[in-house]
């Protein structure tokens, strides 16, 4: 138990200093603009596809849904409103977040493992190049980019696939679907769902490029370290919401 | 090994001396600098595989130097044609086969006329033919370049044939120091053993 114990602390705290070598690396130049134009690419272009789809869908469900609900509360008016709001300060960063990292995470995780067991990352050290400055500064900051952007579309989205069955098939009119979004929802809500969309992005590429950068051996060591790449940053997503959303509540 | 001369690994003990200086005990920034005189051909050539042959070649010169393109062009196809694969730059690392990879990890370790060359394994996974051919390769480049290459092989005695002098490490210690002649005609069972891959003597195999 005590050794146990022992390695969590020791993991904690290598993941803590080498998050910290890294956000003190993307500040030193010099930078590397083509290595972090690929990598928004990588991320961006994996997962729009994957996003549009969960995005509409999300905003679906959640229509039919709320509208149940509300009808049970006599308020089916709400619908508009109640489904921005939970796109835009919960379910928008935290799913978009969550798909994210399946499908582009899992591939960053995959790729720094093998160019860690190939002794790619030796031979650039070996070269007194940082590997920090090439393979882990251009996701982090990526990231910092994407994560944002492709949560905006997701929850535009959301609230589009939300008019389809509130309006075309539940038959709310449509001038009371958008217009009471505006009432309800405010800048803050939209921050809210901005800056977590942000943490999400770091922490994300953070649990993802270390798990990759020190793999195990061999293709089982790869294997394994993007397993827990996943596993971890779909957990990490959750706790730092929940501490997120009560700290904003 | 190779790991420890570079400064990837430190030992649990003793010290590692380049150009009179422990590297043990230097830091981050001094460690780069004695790196600048190191040239690594790693054992499975460790190319960049997002890059095509002419790009890790030309890497250490885009990424270090401000030479102009036209220089380093020239350069890059100096050492490509010196490795012999001339016309290859194209092709990506996943295309060419293993021989081919050492090559071009060769070229890209010479690129910036390093001092010294450490060669991890060089020809391991190799046939024999193409074995004698790396050897040859890198005693060419050796002359041409006027590095120091520091080799670790088990090709023996294939090695013996470029070596100037050979330590033979047993136990983690250098059992026996020479020039290959005196190696061959080593009195010292471990030595004899290992040359001759007798089963019978000193050293245990557990196969």
């Amino acid at each position: 138990m005590g050794k146990w114990g022992l390695s969590i602390v020791k993991e904690m705290g290598h993941m803590f200093i080498f998050l910290m070598n890294s956000l003190y690396t993307i500040f030193k130049p010099p930078f590397k603009i083509s290595l972090l134009l690929r990598q928004i690419r990588f991320l961006g272009n994996k997962s729009l596809l994957v996003i549009l789809l969960t995005g509409a869908f999300t905003g679906m469900v959640l229509a039919l849904q709320l509208f149940y609900i509300l009808r049970k509360f006599g308020s089916v008016a709400l619908l508009g409103p109640g489904i921005a709001l939970s796109l835009i300060r919960e379910l928008g960063p935290v799913l978009c977040a969550l798909m994210i990292t399946g499908r582009a995470g899992s591939a960053l995780t995959a790729e720094i493992g093998m160019m860690r067991i190939s002794e790619q990352i030796d031979a650039l050290t070996a070269m007194a190049l940082n590997p920090i400055r090439y393979l882990i500064v251009p996701n982090i900051v990526a990231a910092i980019i994407v994560f944002p952007l492709l949560t905006g579309i997701y929850d535009v989205i959301g609230i589009y696939g939300g008019y389809l069955v509130g309006v075309k098939l539940l038959g709310i009119s449509s001038g009371t679907y958008y217009s009471l979004m505006k009432d309800y929802v405010d800048m803050e809500d939209i921050l809210i769902g901005f800056y977590k969309s942000i943490s999400f992005g770091i922490i994300v590429s953070w649990i993802c490029c270390y798990k990759g950068f020190y793999t195990g051996y061999g293709a089982a060591g790869v294997s394994k370290a993007t397993t827990e790449a996943v596993v971890m940053s779909s957990i990490s997503i959750l706790v730092w919401d929940y501490f997120l959303g009560s700290f904003f509540v | 090994m190779i790991k420890h001369i570079i400064g990837l690994l430190i030992p649990d003990k003793g010290s590692v001396v380049i150009d009179g200086e422990d590297i043990t005990i230097l830091d981050a920034s001094e460690l780069d600098r004695i790196r600048e005189k190191l040239g690594v051909l790693f054992q499975s050539g460790a190319l960049f595989d997002s890059l095509t042959v002419y790009g890790n070649v030309a890497f250490q010169l885009r990424e270090k130097t401000k030479m102009a393109k036209g220089e380093i062009r020239d350069r890059t196809m100096q050492a490509l044609e010196d490795v012999g694969l001339k016309g290859m730059g194209n092709k990506y690392p996943a295309e060419l086969s293993g021989g081919m990879k050492k090559r071009a990890g060769l070229a890209r370790a010479l690129i910036a006329e390093p001092a010294i060359v450490l060669f991890d394994e060089p020809t391991t996974g190799l046939d024999p033919i193409i074995s004698r051919s790396i050897h040859r390769l890198i005693r060419a480049t050796h002359e041409k370049y006027q590095y120091a290459a520091v080799i670790i092989s088990h090709e023996v005695p294939g090695i013996f044939e470029i070596s100037d002098k050979v330590a033979m490490l047993y136990n983690g210690m250098i059992e026996e120091y020479g020039t290959p002649e005196e190696i061959v005609n080593s009195s010292n069972p471990v030595i004899k053993q290992f040359i001759t891959g007798s089963l019978e003597g000193p050293i245990e195999s557990l196969a």
